[in-house]
């Protein structure tokens, strides 16, 4: 339960972090909460050679509403931490599904310490941020020296913790639309309060009306339930639709449930968040 | 006023709740300046025989003092069971074979700790993997042997019952319920992982600082190990941060421990990481049942069977034992014409079985209630009813069972009623109805278990001794190891009671075996009735030794002197005023100690009653408890503070084996359940609140009419819960669901139910 030794760098700005990822490259990982890093670390199935830590950046925490007009949404800088997010104002009033979904995330201790853009650039299929991420449409903002680039999230993800995200690139911000404080609702299933969901499901309103659905855990990456969108885009009802809510997942097979399990679960947890955003 | 029975705040807890304990790796002593810290290479195949270890660049790694391999290691390999295959030894280190995931191959001596698990990763073990084998109904085939030389994964002979009963077993009884179910293995889970320190002092004796619940045996152990005689040997106890059953005795690695203080000329110490815990330490239950329950349309149960496969895991050890408890308790709480049992215990390549919370007695409770449940299903029954009709009746104590117990005391009977009312049965009952009427997602699900068990069943023998020192203080010593119980409050509350001096006065010593030569520990519930009773006696008998003594100062007959208990006083009956000597100053004339060993002879037979309600949501399968009511009688409560504590952590221990832990291994023998990411111990979040409801019946077999508690509420809680579920589900077509009832699992039940009945 001791890491490999490693090399530490606090860099006093994205600037100098930037310039340190450059530097090292695929011998260096980024630090921020660390509750997804230091453990594997202390199992020693993660040996970075350069740890750089990004977690006492102030211009990277940060929620705000930007832009103007019908283009304008919530930023969030990515070093921001779950509690501010799960105490934002903001949020509460511009897009209240993602501080309900932050509140499930572990206990207190790591809601004081995780980050979203950790979460996100974490990548766990079974993390409860990127599949909410993902029902709002968010974009991830990467930075690295040669320039910044956006990329929605719904072309991040790759495969299992990976996605599009360059050696060299830093997320440094997080874009969700302005979906307000209704309409949306998160139905986690656990075995215990802290535990990883089993399934979960997120449902928020887009500003056009639309539900949208994102998917923890049922796939190799967050998923979003396009079948039960498009029954419910064509005016089929809730029971109807959330009962095409496994179509196209291929969920994992583990100690808390098999695929057929997850494949069942999903249309449950889908119709009771589906009811629940509902009002 | 007696002190006994009052809510004595525990004086071990300031510390505990604020500085924290001091535990064996915590430790800071002088005798352990400069110690090496051990780190030991752990195999990470569960099968496979041992071609070549090189440890060339370990040694060579920086702060590496040195490696040793099982062919430097010259502890002779050590039968860890008597009664277990004599074949089946293990080594201290590893030689030519592994047979679980985390068996100890090397070990690294470092100055410092994180150089240890660098250089362990640099140890190269060249392994040939062979099959493995997990399942105990494969492990019984003998197709894939562990010990080759044994010819057999069979362990022992010891649970063999000669007189087979022949076909008409069963030929009276108008029902006859069969099945199998898993008592699934668990792990202990200690907060305080496994840990030993060592030294050798010029005078050639080895001193062990570890954690254990028993350090007298633990040291006796660990001498037949090193071939040492017992008294060069010293074990001293640090806090222990709970044991749970798992930590009785001494492990393998104090006596490695010891050995490579010895071949290194300096100390060492030895703390694991949760991990290695999670494999290395003894786990408990894993045994697979088969139950058949017959008896007659009306509720007359006739007769039972219990046929148990258990578990040892790779290296033999306490495991072995404990279905001798489960065949005893097999019949619980009930008058049963015809008891059958059987056992076979068989070797895998897991990590050792030993004891935990219960130790082989819940694992009989939990056979006989969920038989029990089957068996008022199958006939219809309220099963509150059918346990209260064939439950042993008050006037036919003291009661030998046909698991060859002798119950000395219980109201069964009345235990079941008190959990009712408590619970409101018939109102939990009607509730049901409506909801099953309804058909709601919730379903409510009822649970009774009615449980005796057997504490101090291990070793009956304690001792105590009792001082009074001229400054009004007094020292207890106790062959008791407590890891949690509370004795350094308990022994000196009865140690008050008798000589009138108040509890802050009374310091409570145990676990060095220097100072306290003798003593079994504390496991099996045993301490209250065996270490408490002889601290009573003890300061009984130093009363009566203080009144000869004050004879002579008072000039006054004994039989005309008493204790005056409110100023710890000798005085002369009925003459208020007149001269008196207090125990204090008696000491301070002649030493006044006394020590008192007593001889329980047999043990005692706690029992009870639990109701637990569950809220079942059957699209999910997602079972909570709601609600547990516990009647838990081990007779009069020394300390209800204590011994409430024990009965949540007991209780919280059986929801926790009901709803949510099991170790799993894959079919490699690869461990799916090391981290506490993993596996599922509770939190409070996952339990409810517990009502706790008071029944005393004093035992017999000793003066204070105490009997154990401390594994009580896990073993009542655990049925309780289980049947709760199932009957939560019942009217679905669910019978049996094995533990733990997970979502999936409970699920599934569902969905299978459903399927069939759409046949």
């Amino acid at each position: 339960m001791i890491p490999v030794g490693f090399d530490y760098q606090r860099p006093e700005s994205v600037d100098a972090a930037l310039a340190l990822l450059a530097e090292h490259g695929d011998d260096a990982t980024v630090l921020a909460g660390g509750h997804s890093l230091l453990p594997v670390m202390k199992l020693r199935l993660a040996a970075p050679e350069v740890v750089i830590d990004i977690g006492r950046l102030a211009e990277l925490n940060y929620i705000r509403v930007d832009g103007d007009g019908a283009d304008s949404y919530v930023a969030i800088g990515a070093g921001t931490r779950y509690r501010d997010i799960v105490v934002s104002d903001v949020l509460a009033k511009e897009c209240a599904l993602l501080p309900a979904v932050t509140r499930t995330v572990g206990d207190p201790q790591v809601r004081h310490r995780g980050t979203l853009g950790g979460a996100l650039a974490h990548g766990d299929p079974a993390g409860d941020l990127p599949a909410a991420i993902l029902a709002l449409e968010g974009t991830i903002v990467l930075r690295s020296p040669r320039g910044e680039r956006k990329v929605p999230i719904t072309e991040f993800y790759t495969g299992v913790f990976s996605s599009v995200k360059e050696p060299d690139e830093l997320i440094v911000e997080i874009r969700v639309p302005r979906t307000g404080s209704t309409g949306w609702a998160y139905e986690k299933f656990t075995r215990r309060s802290n535990d990883w969901a089993i399934v979960a499901v997120a449902v928020v309103t887009a500003p056009d009306g639309a539900r949208r659905i994102g998917l923890v855990n049922m796939g190799s990456t967050p998923l979003r339930a396009k079948a039960t969108e498009a029954a419910l885009a064509e005016g089929k009802s809730i029971e109807e639709a959330a009962a095409l809510a496994a179509e196209g997942a291929e969920p994992p097979a583990d100690n808390a449930g098999t695929p057929e399990y997850r494949r069942h679960l999903v249309t449950v947890l889908t119709r009771r968040a589906l009811q629940t955003a509902a009002g | 006023m007696s002190i006994l029975g009052t809510r004595v705040v525990r004086t071990e807890d300031p510390v505990f709740l604020t500085r924290g304990a001091t535990y064996t790796d915590d430790l800071t002593d002088e005798r352990l300046t400069g110690a090496l810290h051990v780190t030991l290479v752990r195999s990470p195949l569960a099968h496979a025989t041992i071609n070549s270890i090189d440890v060339e660049e370990a040694r060579n790694a920086p702060g590496v003092v040195a490696v040793f391999t099982g062919a430097d290691c010259d502890i002779a390999p050590a039968l860890l069971f008597p009664a277990a295959n004599k074949q089946m030894v293990r080594p201290f280190l590893a030689t030519d074979r592994v047979r679980y995931v985390g068996e100890a191959v090397a070990a690294v001596l470092t100055e410092e700790a994180y150089q240890g698990e660098d250089a362990a990763d640099l140890v190269d073990v060249d392994y040939e993997p062979l099959d493995a084998v997990v399942d105990m109904k494969e492990a019984l085939k003998d197709e894939v042997l562990l010990f080759p030389e044994a010819g057999t994964n069979s362990v022992t002979a010891m649970h063999l019952n000669k007189d087979e009963p022949g076909d008409d077993f069963f030929a009276d009884c108008e029902v006859v319920v069969s099945r199998e179910i898993v008592n699934q293995r668990v792990a202990a889970a200690p907060l305080e992982t496994r840990a030993a320190s060592a030294y050798w002092g010029e005078d050639g004796r080895c001193t062990i600082f570890c954690s254990t619940q028993n350090a007298q045996s633990a040291r006796d152990e660990v001498a037949g190990w090193l071939g040492m005689d017992a008294k060069d040997l010293r074990l001293i106890l640090p806090d222990v941060g709970g044991g749970f059953g798992a930590k009785i005795g001494a492990d393998p690695e104090f006596a490695l421990v010891a050995w490579l203080s010895k071949k290194v000329g300096r100390p060492v110490r030895w703390n694991e990481s949760r991990s290695e815990n999670m494999t290395g330490m003894v786990q408990g239950r894993g045994q697979l049942q088969t139950i058949t329950i017959g008896g007659d349309r009306d509720g007359t149960v006739k007769a039972y069977r219990l046929d148990v496969v258990a578990d040892a895991g790779a290296y033999p050890r306490l495991g072995v034992a404990l279905p001798m408890f489960t065949r005893m308790m097999a019949p619980g709480t009930y008058d049963i014409p015809k008891v059958w049992s059987t056992a076979k215990v068989v070797a895998t390549n897991t990590t050792s079985t030993a004891a935990y919370r219960g130790a082989g007695r819940p694992e009989a409770t939990q056979a006989i209630e969920r038989a029990m449940d089957l068996f008022a299903d199958e006939i219809g029954m309220d099963p509150a009813e059918l346990r209260k009709k064939n439950v042993i009746k008050p006037e036919q104590f003291p009661f030998t069972t046909k698991g060859g117990a002798e119950y000395d005391t219980g109201e069964y009977a009345k235990a079941i009623d008190l959990a009712c009312k408590a619970a409101n049965y018939e109102g939990l009952r009607a509730e049901q109805a409506r909801r099953r009427e309804r058909g709601d997602a919730l379903q409510l699900g009822i649970g009774v278990s009615s449980y005796v068990e057997i504490t101090g069943g291990g070793a009956f023998v304690e001792n105590a001794t009792v001082q009074v020192h001229p400054d009004g203080t007094v020292t207890v010593l106790t062959g008791t190891s407590p890891h949690g119980q509370g004795h350094a409050t308990a022994w000196a509350m009865l140690a008050s009671e008798e000589l009138g001096i108040p509890v802050e006065k009374i310091t409570v010593k145990h676990g060095d075996t220097d100072l306290i030569p003798t003593g079994a520990g504390t496991m099996g519930s045993r301490s209250l009735q065996t270490g408490g009773v002889a601290v009573h006696n003890a300061a009984v008998e130093l009363v009566e030794l203080a009144k000869q003594r004050a004879a002579d100062v008072l000039e006054a007959s004994v039989d005309d002197l008493e204790l005056d208990k409110a100023t710890g006083s000798i005085v002369v009956k009925g003459a208020p005023g007149a001269k008196s000597v207090s125990l204090a100053d008696l000491a301070g004339t002649e030493e006044l100690k006394v020590f008192h060993e007593w001889d329980a002879k047999k043990p005692t037979f706690p029992f009870g009653a639990h109701v637990a309600v569950v809220e079942v949501d059957v699209e999910s399968g997602k079972a909570t408890v709601e609600r547990i009511w516990a009647v838990d009688d081990a007779g009069p409560i020394l300390n209800p503070l204590i011994f409430d504590g024990q009965r949540h952590g007991g209780i919280a221990q059986g929801i926790a084996q009901a709803m949510l832990e099991e170790v799993v291994f894959d079919s490699e023998g690869q461990p799916l359940t090391a981290t506490f990411a993993d596996y599922g111990i509770p939190s409070a979040a996952e339990l409810p609140s517990f009502d706790l409801v008071t029944m005393e019946t004093p035992t017999t077999i000793n003066s204070m009419g105490y009997k154990g508690v401390g594994e009580a509420g896990t073993i009542g809680s655990c049925p309780a819960v289980h049947n709760a579920v199932i009957d939560a589900v019942s009217h679905l077509g669910v019978r049996h669901i094995d533990m733990p009832l997970t979502p999936v699992r409970v699920w599934t039940a569902i969905h299978e139910a459903q399927k069939e009945s759409a046949k």
